[in-house]
Protein backbone atom coordinates (compact mmCIF):
# COMPACT_ATOMS: atom_id res chain seq x y z
CA UNK A 1 0.00 0.00 0.00
CA UNK A 2 2.67 2.26 1.14
CA UNK A 3 4.56 1.70 -1.93
CA UNK A 4 1.55 2.55 -4.24
CA UNK A 5 1.37 5.88 -2.76
CA UNK A 6 4.90 6.59 -3.51
CA UNK A 7 4.23 5.66 -6.96
CA UNK A 8 1.14 7.28 -7.18
CA UNK A 9 2.52 11.05 -5.91
CA UNK A 10 5.09 9.95 -8.38
CA UNK A 11 2.91 10.03 -11.35
CA UNK A 12 1.05 12.89 -9.76
CA UNK A 13 3.69 15.40 -9.79
CA UNK A 14 4.38 14.37 -13.23
CA UNK A 15 1.50 14.66 -14.99
CA UNK A 16 1.18 18.04 -13.20
CA UNK A 17 4.69 18.90 -14.41
CA UNK A 18 3.71 17.46 -17.48
CA UNK A 19 0.92 20.38 -17.89
CA UNK A 20 3.15 23.49 -17.75
CA UNK A 21 5.15 22.22 -20.61
CA UNK A 22 2.04 21.27 -22.54
CA UNK A 23 0.50 25.15 -22.11
CA UNK A 24 3.82 26.17 -23.87
CA UNK A 25 3.50 23.71 -26.61
CA UNK A 26 -0.02 24.55 -27.02
CA UNK A 27 0.29 28.38 -26.95
CA UNK A 28 3.37 28.11 -29.27
CA UNK A 29 1.71 25.54 -32.13
CA UNK A 30 -1.21 27.93 -31.54
CA UNK A 31 0.77 31.41 -32.75
CA UNK A 32 2.59 29.91 -35.53
CA UNK A 33 -0.64 27.70 -36.59
CA UNK A 34 -2.04 31.29 -36.76
CA UNK A 35 0.42 33.41 -37.94
CA UNK A 36 2.10 31.94 -40.45
CA UNK A 37 -0.31 31.56 -42.81
CA UNK A 38 0.28 35.30 -43.71
CA UNK A 39 3.84 35.38 -43.14
CA UNK A 40 3.74 33.06 -46.15
CA UNK A 41 1.34 34.68 -47.91
CA UNK A 42 3.33 38.52 -47.73
CA UNK A 43 6.61 36.55 -47.42
CA UNK A 44 8.69 36.72 -44.38
CA UNK A 45 11.28 39.26 -45.70
CA UNK A 46 8.24 41.47 -46.66
CA UNK A 47 6.92 40.68 -43.31
CA UNK A 48 9.95 41.72 -41.29
CA UNK A 49 11.74 44.55 -43.30
CA UNK A 50 8.10 46.08 -44.71
CA UNK A 51 8.03 49.65 -43.69
CA UNK A 52 4.34 50.38 -44.58
CA UNK A 53 1.71 49.05 -41.51
CA UNK A 54 -2.09 49.57 -42.84
CA UNK A 55 -3.79 46.54 -42.04
CA UNK A 56 -7.23 47.64 -44.02
CA UNK A 57 -5.15 48.39 -47.04
CA UNK A 58 -3.12 45.00 -47.03
CA UNK A 59 0.20 46.35 -46.22
CA UNK A 60 1.42 44.16 -43.11
CA UNK A 61 5.28 45.64 -42.93
CA UNK A 62 6.70 45.43 -39.44
CA UNK A 63 10.11 47.13 -39.62
CA UNK A 64 9.17 50.22 -38.23
CA UNK A 65 8.02 48.54 -34.94
CA UNK A 66 11.19 46.36 -34.46
CA UNK A 67 12.92 49.46 -34.91
CA UNK A 68 10.66 50.63 -31.99
CA UNK A 69 11.66 47.80 -30.01
CA UNK A 70 15.03 47.72 -30.46
CA UNK A 71 15.21 51.65 -29.69
CA UNK A 72 13.15 51.58 -26.76
CA UNK A 73 15.43 48.57 -24.73
CA UNK A 74 18.51 49.95 -26.03
CA UNK A 75 17.29 53.42 -24.43
CA UNK A 76 16.14 51.75 -21.59
CA UNK A 77 19.62 49.40 -21.66
CA UNK A 78 21.95 52.29 -21.65
CA UNK A 79 19.60 54.23 -18.59
CA UNK A 80 19.36 51.01 -16.85
CA UNK A 81 22.26 48.75 -16.89
CA UNK A 82 25.06 51.10 -14.89
CA UNK A 83 22.77 52.78 -12.10
CA UNK A 84 21.89 48.90 -11.86
CA UNK A 85 25.20 46.97 -11.63
CA UNK A 86 26.41 50.03 -9.54
CA UNK A 87 23.67 49.58 -7.02
CA UNK A 88 24.10 45.83 -7.07
CA UNK A 89 28.28 46.47 -6.33
CA UNK A 90 27.29 49.24 -3.43
CA UNK A 91 24.73 46.25 -2.01
CA UNK A 92 27.03 43.49 -2.17
CA UNK A 93 30.51 45.27 -1.13
CA UNK A 94 29.92 48.51 0.46
CA UNK A 95 26.28 49.06 1.87
CA UNK A 96 26.50 48.43 5.92
CA UNK A 97 24.01 46.31 7.09
CA UNK A 98 21.27 48.48 8.48
CA UNK A 99 21.20 50.17 4.69
CA UNK A 100 20.94 47.06 3.01
CA UNK A 101 17.95 45.92 5.12
CA UNK A 102 16.68 49.32 3.86
CA UNK A 103 17.41 48.94 0.05
CA UNK A 104 16.77 44.88 -0.81
CA UNK A 105 13.20 45.16 0.16
CA UNK A 106 12.79 48.27 -1.56
CA UNK A 107 14.28 47.30 -4.35
CA UNK A 108 11.93 44.10 -4.15
CA UNK A 109 8.53 46.62 -3.71
CA UNK A 110 10.27 48.08 -7.34
CA UNK A 111 9.56 44.61 -8.85
CA UNK A 112 6.22 44.65 -7.68
CA UNK A 113 4.79 47.42 -8.77
CA UNK A 114 2.29 46.33 -11.50
CA UNK A 115 3.17 47.55 -14.78
CA UNK A 116 0.18 49.50 -15.62
CA UNK A 117 0.89 51.45 -12.41
CA UNK A 118 4.42 52.73 -14.21
CA UNK A 119 2.62 53.19 -17.51
CA UNK A 120 0.39 55.62 -15.23
CA UNK A 121 2.50 57.28 -13.64
CA UNK A 122 4.72 57.77 -16.65
CA UNK A 123 1.90 59.26 -18.52
CA UNK A 124 1.08 61.31 -16.06
CA UNK A 125 4.63 62.87 -14.93
CA UNK A 126 7.18 61.82 -17.64
CA UNK A 127 5.20 62.46 -20.52
CA UNK A 128 3.94 66.16 -19.41
CA UNK A 129 7.59 66.93 -18.39
CA UNK A 130 8.93 65.48 -21.47
CA UNK A 131 6.76 67.94 -23.53
CA UNK A 132 6.72 71.12 -21.40
CA UNK A 133 10.81 70.60 -21.59
CA UNK A 134 12.19 69.32 -24.53
CA UNK A 135 8.88 69.93 -26.59
CA UNK A 136 6.82 67.84 -29.08
CA UNK A 137 4.27 65.61 -27.30
CA UNK A 138 6.10 64.06 -24.83
CA UNK A 139 4.95 60.48 -26.01
CA UNK A 140 8.07 59.24 -26.93
CA UNK A 141 11.49 56.59 -27.24
CA UNK A 142 13.08 58.63 -24.12
CA UNK A 143 9.91 58.68 -22.29
CA UNK A 144 9.31 54.94 -22.51
CA UNK A 145 13.18 54.16 -22.45
CA UNK A 146 13.21 56.06 -18.74
CA UNK A 147 10.15 54.22 -17.24
CA UNK A 148 11.41 50.56 -18.82
CA UNK A 149 14.93 51.64 -16.97
CA UNK A 150 13.25 52.03 -13.74
CA UNK A 151 11.06 48.36 -14.34
CA UNK A 152 14.34 46.35 -15.17
CA UNK A 153 16.74 47.99 -12.30
CA UNK A 154 15.11 44.98 -9.98
CA UNK A 155 16.34 42.11 -12.27
CA UNK A 156 19.27 43.36 -12.83
CA UNK A 157 20.30 44.48 -9.23
CA UNK A 158 19.01 41.31 -7.53
CA UNK A 159 20.52 39.00 -9.92
CA UNK A 160 24.14 40.78 -10.13
CA UNK A 161 24.23 41.00 -6.45
CA UNK A 162 23.77 37.46 -5.97
CA UNK A 163 26.62 36.58 -8.22
CA UNK A 164 28.76 38.86 -6.62
CA UNK A 165 27.99 37.65 -2.99
CA UNK A 166 28.47 34.17 -4.66
CA UNK A 167 32.20 34.34 -5.08
CA UNK A 168 34.52 32.21 -3.21
CA UNK A 169 35.49 34.43 -0.25
CA UNK A 170 39.34 33.78 -0.72
CA UNK A 171 39.16 35.72 -4.57
CA UNK A 172 38.45 38.75 -2.31
CA UNK A 173 41.06 37.78 0.32
CA UNK A 174 43.45 36.35 -1.74
CA UNK A 175 43.69 40.37 -4.07
CA UNK A 176 43.43 42.45 -0.60
CA UNK A 177 46.33 40.39 0.77
CA UNK A 178 48.52 40.99 -2.27
CA UNK A 179 48.42 45.02 -2.06
CA UNK A 180 44.99 45.68 -3.71
CA UNK A 181 42.85 48.38 -2.80
CA UNK A 182 38.76 47.92 -2.26
CA UNK A 183 38.33 49.27 -5.56
CA UNK A 184 41.44 47.64 -7.53
CA UNK A 185 39.41 44.19 -6.38
CA UNK A 186 36.39 44.87 -7.66
CA UNK A 187 37.58 45.85 -10.59
CA UNK A 188 40.26 43.14 -11.36
CA UNK A 189 38.89 40.63 -9.69
CA UNK A 190 35.31 40.39 -8.09
CA UNK A 191 34.00 42.18 -11.82
CA UNK A 192 35.61 39.81 -14.07
CA UNK A 193 35.23 36.57 -11.76
CA UNK A 194 31.08 37.46 -11.47
CA UNK A 195 30.69 38.43 -15.05
CA UNK A 196 28.44 35.94 -16.54
CA UNK A 197 26.58 35.83 -13.87
CA UNK A 198 25.81 39.96 -13.89
CA UNK A 199 25.24 39.59 -18.43
CA UNK A 200 22.37 37.17 -17.57
CA UNK A 201 21.07 39.24 -15.77
CA UNK A 202 21.35 42.17 -18.19
CA UNK A 203 19.84 39.86 -20.36
CA UNK A 204 16.95 39.27 -18.56
CA UNK A 205 16.37 42.89 -17.75
CA UNK A 206 15.97 43.08 -21.33
CA UNK A 207 13.99 40.25 -22.18
CA UNK A 208 11.77 41.78 -19.77
CA UNK A 209 11.91 45.27 -21.45
CA UNK A 210 11.23 43.89 -24.72
CA UNK A 211 8.43 41.83 -23.48
CA UNK A 212 6.95 45.17 -21.65
CA UNK A 213 3.52 46.27 -23.24
CA UNK A 214 1.19 48.08 -21.17
CA UNK A 215 3.46 51.02 -20.50
CA UNK A 216 4.53 51.19 -23.95
CA UNK A 217 1.09 51.15 -24.96
CA UNK A 218 0.73 54.26 -22.68
CA UNK A 219 3.76 56.80 -23.24
CA UNK A 220 4.94 55.32 -26.66
CA UNK A 221 2.43 56.97 -28.64
CA UNK A 222 2.35 53.90 -31.09
CA UNK A 223 3.16 55.73 -34.57
CA UNK A 224 4.36 53.14 -37.31
CA UNK A 225 6.90 55.26 -38.82
CA UNK A 226 10.81 55.02 -38.48
CA UNK A 227 11.57 57.55 -35.69
CA UNK A 228 14.36 60.44 -36.52
CA UNK A 229 15.57 61.45 -32.59
CA UNK A 230 14.50 60.17 -29.16
CA UNK A 231 11.50 62.48 -28.93
CA UNK A 232 10.26 60.52 -32.11
CA UNK A 233 6.62 58.17 -31.17
CA UNK A 234 7.70 54.67 -31.58
CA UNK A 235 5.21 51.58 -32.11
CA UNK A 236 7.13 48.06 -30.22
CA UNK A 237 5.89 44.60 -31.13
CA UNK A 238 4.02 44.41 -28.21
CA UNK A 239 2.09 47.54 -28.28
CA UNK A 240 1.03 46.51 -32.00
CA UNK A 241 -0.96 43.37 -30.55
CA UNK A 242 -2.09 44.70 -27.40
CA UNK A 243 -3.24 47.84 -29.50
CA UNK A 244 -5.28 46.47 -32.50
CA UNK A 245 -6.26 43.04 -31.38
CA UNK A 246 -9.67 44.57 -30.40
CA UNK A 247 -10.95 45.11 -33.63
CA UNK A 248 -8.90 42.90 -35.96
CA UNK A 249 -10.36 40.37 -38.22
CA UNK A 250 -9.30 37.77 -40.69
CA UNK A 251 -6.14 38.77 -41.93
CA UNK A 252 -5.82 41.82 -39.79
CA UNK A 253 -5.71 38.85 -36.91
CA UNK A 254 -3.19 36.85 -38.35
CA UNK A 255 -0.79 39.67 -38.86
CA UNK A 256 -0.95 40.03 -35.49
CA UNK A 257 0.21 36.62 -34.62
CA UNK A 258 2.14 36.91 -36.75
CA UNK A 259 3.88 39.75 -34.64
CA UNK A 260 3.40 37.93 -31.91
CA UNK A 261 5.55 34.71 -33.91
CA UNK A 262 8.66 37.50 -34.19
CA UNK A 263 8.31 38.45 -30.77
CA UNK A 264 8.54 35.10 -29.62
CA UNK A 265 11.78 34.23 -31.70
CA UNK A 266 13.27 37.30 -30.32
CA UNK A 267 12.29 36.63 -26.14
CA UNK A 268 13.30 32.63 -27.42
CA UNK A 269 17.00 34.03 -28.23
CA UNK A 270 17.49 36.31 -25.27
CA UNK A 271 16.32 33.70 -22.80
CA UNK A 272 18.52 31.07 -24.42
CA UNK A 273 21.42 33.33 -24.74
CA UNK A 274 21.20 34.13 -20.70
CA UNK A 275 20.66 30.21 -20.11
CA UNK A 276 23.80 29.60 -22.33
CA UNK A 277 25.86 32.25 -19.91
CA UNK A 278 24.71 31.21 -17.03
CA UNK A 279 25.33 27.58 -17.55
CA UNK A 280 28.98 28.49 -18.82
CA UNK A 281 30.26 29.63 -15.31
CA UNK A 282 28.79 26.79 -13.59
CA UNK A 283 31.59 24.45 -15.73
CA UNK B 1 -9.74 23.31 3.31
CA UNK B 2 -12.62 22.51 3.77
CA UNK B 3 -13.92 26.18 3.43
CA UNK B 4 -12.07 26.04 0.26
CA UNK B 5 -13.77 23.61 -1.19
CA UNK B 6 -17.22 25.18 -0.20
CA UNK B 7 -16.38 28.62 -1.53
CA UNK B 8 -15.65 26.79 -4.85
CA UNK B 9 -18.83 24.74 -4.99
CA UNK B 10 -20.39 28.00 -3.94
CA UNK B 11 -18.78 29.44 -7.10
CA UNK B 12 -19.34 26.76 -9.82
CA UNK B 13 -23.18 27.36 -8.86
CA UNK B 14 -23.14 30.82 -9.55
CA UNK B 15 -21.24 29.99 -12.31
CA UNK B 16 -23.92 27.20 -13.42
CA UNK B 17 -26.86 29.61 -12.83
CA UNK B 18 -25.59 32.13 -14.71
CA UNK B 19 -25.06 30.30 -17.51
CA UNK B 20 -28.83 29.17 -17.50
CA UNK B 21 -29.58 32.62 -17.16
CA UNK B 22 -28.38 33.11 -20.74
CA UNK B 23 -29.68 30.02 -22.11
CA UNK B 24 -32.94 31.66 -21.58
CA UNK B 25 -31.98 34.65 -23.71
CA UNK B 26 -34.75 35.82 -26.75
CA UNK B 27 -32.97 38.14 -28.63
CA UNK B 28 -29.44 37.75 -29.99
CA UNK B 29 -27.76 41.29 -30.50
CA UNK B 30 -24.01 41.01 -32.64
CA UNK B 31 -22.17 43.31 -34.11
CA UNK B 32 -20.05 46.42 -33.90
CA UNK B 33 -18.07 47.18 -31.10
CA UNK B 34 -18.45 50.86 -31.45
CA UNK B 35 -22.43 50.25 -31.16
CA UNK B 36 -21.96 48.00 -28.41
CA UNK B 37 -21.33 50.28 -25.16
CA UNK B 38 -24.24 51.54 -25.86
CA UNK B 39 -26.54 48.66 -26.33
CA UNK B 40 -24.81 47.34 -23.40
CA UNK B 41 -26.40 50.29 -21.68
CA UNK B 42 -29.86 49.98 -23.09
CA UNK B 43 -29.94 46.22 -22.52
CA UNK B 44 -29.14 47.10 -18.49
CA UNK B 45 -32.58 49.48 -18.97
CA UNK B 46 -34.48 46.90 -20.60
CA UNK B 47 -33.84 44.01 -18.20
CA UNK B 48 -35.25 45.75 -14.98
CA UNK B 49 -38.44 47.20 -17.22
CA UNK B 50 -38.71 44.26 -18.49
CA UNK B 51 -37.39 41.23 -17.05
CA UNK B 52 -39.34 38.59 -18.74
CA UNK B 53 -37.72 39.78 -21.86
CA UNK B 54 -33.96 38.38 -22.14
CA UNK B 55 -31.17 40.43 -24.29
CA UNK B 56 -27.42 38.51 -25.40
CA UNK B 57 -25.02 40.78 -27.19
CA UNK B 58 -21.80 39.97 -28.60
CA UNK B 59 -19.45 42.15 -30.65
CA UNK B 60 -17.11 40.73 -33.75
CA UNK B 61 -17.67 43.91 -35.90
CA UNK B 62 -20.19 45.32 -38.24
CA UNK B 63 -19.62 42.96 -41.20
CA UNK B 64 -19.59 39.81 -38.71
CA UNK B 65 -22.79 41.40 -37.22
CA UNK B 66 -24.69 41.25 -40.31
CA UNK B 67 -23.68 37.88 -41.63
CA UNK B 68 -24.80 36.42 -38.57
CA UNK B 69 -28.16 38.27 -38.58
CA UNK B 70 -28.57 37.23 -42.32
CA UNK B 71 -27.78 33.40 -41.17
CA UNK B 72 -29.97 33.50 -38.52
CA UNK B 73 -27.14 33.41 -35.89
CA UNK B 74 -28.41 36.32 -34.28
CA UNK B 75 -31.52 38.01 -34.46
CA UNK B 76 -30.03 41.90 -34.67
CA UNK B 77 -26.92 43.21 -36.47
CA UNK B 78 -25.29 46.17 -35.06
CA UNK B 79 -23.59 48.60 -37.96
CA UNK B 80 -21.68 51.32 -37.68
CA UNK B 81 -21.06 51.73 -41.28
CA UNK B 82 -23.69 52.43 -44.17
CA UNK B 83 -24.83 49.04 -45.74
CA UNK B 84 -23.47 48.19 -49.14
CA UNK B 85 -24.40 47.02 -52.88
CA UNK B 86 -25.20 43.40 -51.30
CA UNK B 87 -26.83 44.17 -47.96
CA UNK B 88 -29.22 46.96 -49.47
CA UNK B 89 -32.19 44.34 -49.69
CA UNK B 90 -32.24 43.94 -45.76
CA UNK B 91 -34.11 45.86 -43.10
CA UNK B 92 -32.71 48.33 -41.35
CA UNK B 93 -33.22 51.21 -38.83
CA UNK B 94 -31.19 53.85 -37.66
CA UNK B 95 -31.29 53.94 -33.73
CA UNK B 96 -29.16 57.18 -33.41
CA UNK B 97 -26.56 59.31 -35.11
CA UNK B 98 -22.74 59.25 -33.92
CA UNK B 99 -21.06 62.99 -34.72
CA UNK B 100 -17.00 62.77 -34.99
CA UNK B 101 -15.86 66.41 -33.82
CA UNK B 102 -12.03 67.40 -34.52
CA UNK B 103 -10.81 68.61 -31.57
CA UNK B 104 -7.79 71.37 -29.99
CA UNK B 105 -6.60 72.90 -27.48
CA UNK B 106 -8.41 75.42 -26.20
CA UNK B 107 -5.34 77.63 -26.26
CA UNK B 108 -5.50 76.91 -30.13
CA UNK B 109 -6.64 80.13 -31.68
CA UNK B 110 -7.67 78.12 -34.51
CA UNK B 111 -11.38 77.52 -34.83
CA UNK B 112 -12.18 76.56 -38.15
CA UNK B 113 -10.89 74.22 -40.63
CA UNK B 114 -11.77 73.52 -44.49
CA UNK B 115 -12.39 69.67 -44.94
CA UNK B 116 -8.98 70.20 -47.66
CA UNK B 117 -7.37 71.70 -45.03
CA UNK B 118 -8.17 68.88 -42.41
CA UNK B 119 -7.05 66.31 -45.24
CA UNK B 120 -3.74 67.89 -45.40
CA UNK B 121 -3.14 68.24 -41.93
CA UNK B 122 -4.12 64.35 -41.70
CA UNK B 123 -1.90 63.61 -44.76
CA UNK B 124 0.97 65.74 -43.55
CA UNK B 125 0.76 68.34 -46.74
CA UNK B 126 0.39 70.82 -44.31
CA UNK B 127 2.40 70.35 -40.68
CA UNK B 128 2.37 73.70 -38.86
CA UNK B 129 -0.17 75.52 -37.14
CA UNK B 130 1.06 79.22 -38.86
CA UNK B 131 -0.43 77.53 -42.21
CA UNK B 132 -4.26 77.49 -41.17
CA UNK B 133 -3.72 80.34 -38.99
CA UNK B 134 -2.32 79.63 -35.89
CA UNK B 135 1.09 79.91 -33.94
CA UNK B 136 4.01 78.80 -35.80
CA UNK B 137 4.21 75.14 -34.15
CA UNK B 138 4.59 71.67 -35.68
CA UNK B 139 0.97 69.89 -35.73
CA UNK B 140 0.72 66.54 -33.71
CA UNK B 141 -1.73 64.33 -35.53
CA UNK B 142 -3.18 62.02 -33.15
CA UNK B 143 -5.36 58.83 -34.52
CA UNK B 144 -7.51 55.87 -33.45
CA UNK B 145 -5.54 52.09 -34.08
CA UNK B 146 -6.56 50.41 -37.66
CA UNK B 147 -9.41 48.51 -36.89
CA UNK B 148 -11.75 51.12 -35.05
CA UNK B 149 -14.94 52.15 -35.99
CA UNK B 150 -14.12 55.96 -35.40
CA UNK B 151 -10.70 55.26 -37.26
CA UNK B 152 -13.14 54.32 -40.23
CA UNK B 153 -15.38 56.49 -39.70
CA UNK B 154 -13.16 59.29 -40.34
CA UNK B 155 -10.98 57.43 -42.54
CA UNK B 156 -14.34 57.80 -45.14
CA UNK B 157 -15.66 61.12 -44.37
CA UNK B 158 -12.77 62.57 -44.41
CA UNK B 159 -9.86 61.47 -46.23
CA UNK B 160 -11.41 60.45 -49.89
CA UNK B 161 -9.13 57.45 -50.47
CA UNK B 162 -6.03 59.07 -48.89
CA UNK B 163 -4.65 57.64 -45.99
CA UNK B 164 -4.01 59.26 -42.48
CA UNK B 165 -0.37 59.58 -41.99
CA UNK B 166 2.16 57.27 -40.83
CA UNK B 167 3.37 59.88 -38.04
CA UNK B 168 0.29 59.95 -36.64
CA UNK B 169 0.34 59.27 -32.96
CA UNK B 170 -2.29 56.59 -31.84
CA UNK B 171 -4.58 56.10 -29.53
CA UNK B 172 -6.87 53.22 -28.21
CA UNK B 173 -9.58 55.29 -27.45
CA UNK B 174 -12.07 58.31 -27.52
CA UNK B 175 -10.90 59.12 -23.43
CA UNK B 176 -7.02 58.72 -24.47
CA UNK B 177 -6.91 61.00 -27.16
CA UNK B 178 -9.16 63.56 -25.89
CA UNK B 179 -6.76 63.44 -22.62
CA UNK B 180 -3.85 63.96 -24.73
CA UNK B 181 -5.38 66.90 -26.87
CA UNK B 182 -6.74 68.68 -23.82
CA UNK B 183 -2.82 68.11 -22.41
CA UNK B 184 -1.10 69.75 -25.39
CA UNK B 185 -1.64 72.90 -27.72
CA UNK B 186 -0.10 71.64 -30.43
CA UNK B 187 -2.41 68.59 -31.18
CA UNK B 188 -5.17 67.76 -33.12
CA UNK B 189 -7.18 64.74 -32.86
CA UNK B 190 -11.27 63.20 -33.78
CA UNK B 191 -13.49 61.94 -31.22
CA UNK B 192 -16.96 60.82 -30.41
CA UNK B 193 -19.32 64.12 -30.52
CA UNK B 194 -20.32 63.16 -27.47
CA UNK B 195 -17.48 63.12 -25.90
CA UNK B 196 -16.17 66.67 -26.98
CA UNK B 197 -18.17 68.59 -24.71
CA UNK B 198 -17.20 69.91 -21.45
CA UNK B 199 -17.15 67.05 -18.59
CA UNK B 200 -17.03 67.62 -14.84
CA UNK B 201 -13.10 67.01 -13.38
CA UNK B 202 -11.62 66.95 -17.50
CA UNK B 203 -9.53 69.43 -18.81
CA UNK B 204 -11.75 71.01 -21.63
CA UNK B 205 -10.71 70.38 -25.56
CA UNK B 206 -12.08 72.92 -28.69
CA UNK B 207 -14.20 71.49 -31.02
CA UNK B 208 -13.57 73.38 -34.91
CA UNK B 209 -15.73 74.21 -37.04
CA UNK B 210 -15.42 72.54 -40.35
CA UNK B 211 -16.55 74.96 -43.62
CA UNK B 212 -17.68 77.48 -40.97
CA UNK B 213 -20.10 75.05 -39.66
CA UNK B 214 -20.28 73.95 -35.88
CA UNK B 215 -20.19 70.23 -35.00
CA UNK B 216 -23.48 70.56 -32.81
CA UNK B 217 -26.86 68.37 -32.67
CA UNK B 218 -28.42 70.03 -34.88
CA UNK B 219 -26.44 70.87 -37.55
CA UNK B 220 -25.77 67.32 -37.72
CA UNK B 221 -29.38 66.77 -37.54
CA UNK B 222 -29.73 69.59 -40.12
CA UNK B 223 -27.55 67.96 -42.28
CA UNK B 224 -24.97 70.77 -42.73
CA UNK B 225 -22.15 69.19 -40.34
CA UNK B 226 -21.06 66.04 -42.93
CA UNK B 227 -19.12 64.21 -39.99
CA UNK B 228 -21.34 61.49 -38.60
CA UNK B 229 -22.36 57.91 -38.87
CA UNK B 230 -25.18 56.04 -38.12
CA UNK B 231 -25.93 53.31 -35.78
CA UNK B 232 -27.84 50.62 -37.51
CA UNK B 233 -29.57 47.47 -36.70
CA UNK B 234 -30.04 45.15 -39.47
CA UNK B 235 -31.95 42.18 -39.93
CA UNK B 236 -33.15 40.31 -42.77
CA UNK B 237 -36.90 41.19 -42.46
CA UNK B 238 -38.88 43.36 -40.27
CA UNK B 239 -38.98 42.94 -36.99
CA UNK B 240 -42.20 41.33 -34.89
CA UNK B 241 -42.71 39.97 -31.41
CA UNK B 242 -39.82 40.26 -28.91
CA UNK B 243 -37.38 41.04 -31.04
CA UNK B 244 -39.88 44.40 -32.30
CA UNK B 245 -40.59 44.73 -28.54
CA UNK B 246 -36.65 45.47 -28.05
CA UNK B 247 -36.45 47.98 -31.25
CA UNK B 248 -39.74 49.67 -30.32
CA UNK B 249 -38.11 50.39 -26.70
CA UNK B 250 -34.79 51.78 -27.97
CA UNK B 251 -36.69 54.12 -30.43
CA UNK B 252 -38.72 55.34 -27.61
CA UNK B 253 -38.89 58.46 -26.35
CA UNK B 254 -36.66 56.83 -22.95
CA UNK B 255 -34.60 54.29 -25.01
CA UNK B 256 -33.28 57.45 -26.92
CA UNK B 257 -33.17 59.82 -24.09
CA UNK B 258 -30.63 57.10 -22.46
CA UNK B 259 -28.39 57.32 -25.64
CA UNK B 260 -28.63 61.06 -25.69
CA UNK B 261 -27.01 60.65 -22.27
CA UNK B 262 -24.40 58.92 -23.39
CA UNK B 263 -23.80 61.62 -25.91
CA UNK B 264 -24.99 60.20 -29.30
CA UNK B 265 -27.55 61.91 -31.67
CA UNK B 266 -31.41 61.35 -31.16
CA UNK B 267 -32.64 59.80 -34.48
CA UNK B 268 -35.87 60.33 -33.59
CA UNK B 269 -35.57 64.59 -34.71
CA UNK B 270 -34.67 63.56 -37.79
CA UNK B 271 -37.19 61.05 -39.26
CA UNK B 272 -40.05 62.15 -36.78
Amino acid sequence: MKKFKEKLSGRVFFVLALSTISALVLITVFIFVNGMPLIAEVGLFNFIFGMSWAPEQGQFGIFPMIVGTVSVTLGAALLGIPVGICCSIFMAEFAPAMMKNIFRPAIQLLAGIPSVVYGFWGLIFIVPAISTHLGGVGMSILAGSIILAIMILPTIISISEVSLLALPRTYKEGALALGMTHWQTIRHVQLPAAKSGIVAGVILGIGRAVGETMVVIMVLGNSVALPESILDSVRTLTTNIGLEMGYAAGRHRQALFATGIVLFVIIMILNISAQYITRKKVK
Amino acid sequence: MKRLIITLIILSAGFASSCAARGETNVIVSGSTSVLPYVEILVEEYRILYPEYGVGIQGGGSSAGILAAVSGFADIGMSSRALNEDERDLWSSEIALDGLAIIIHPDNPVDNLSMQQLRDIYTRRITNWSEVGGRDARIHIIAREAGSGTRSAFQDLVMEGEVIHQRAIVQNSNGAVRQLVSGNRDTIGFISLGLAEPQPGLRPVKALQLDGVAPTRENVLNGSYGLYRAFLFVMPEAPEGYVGHFIDYILSEEGQQLLIGEGLISVSGRIG
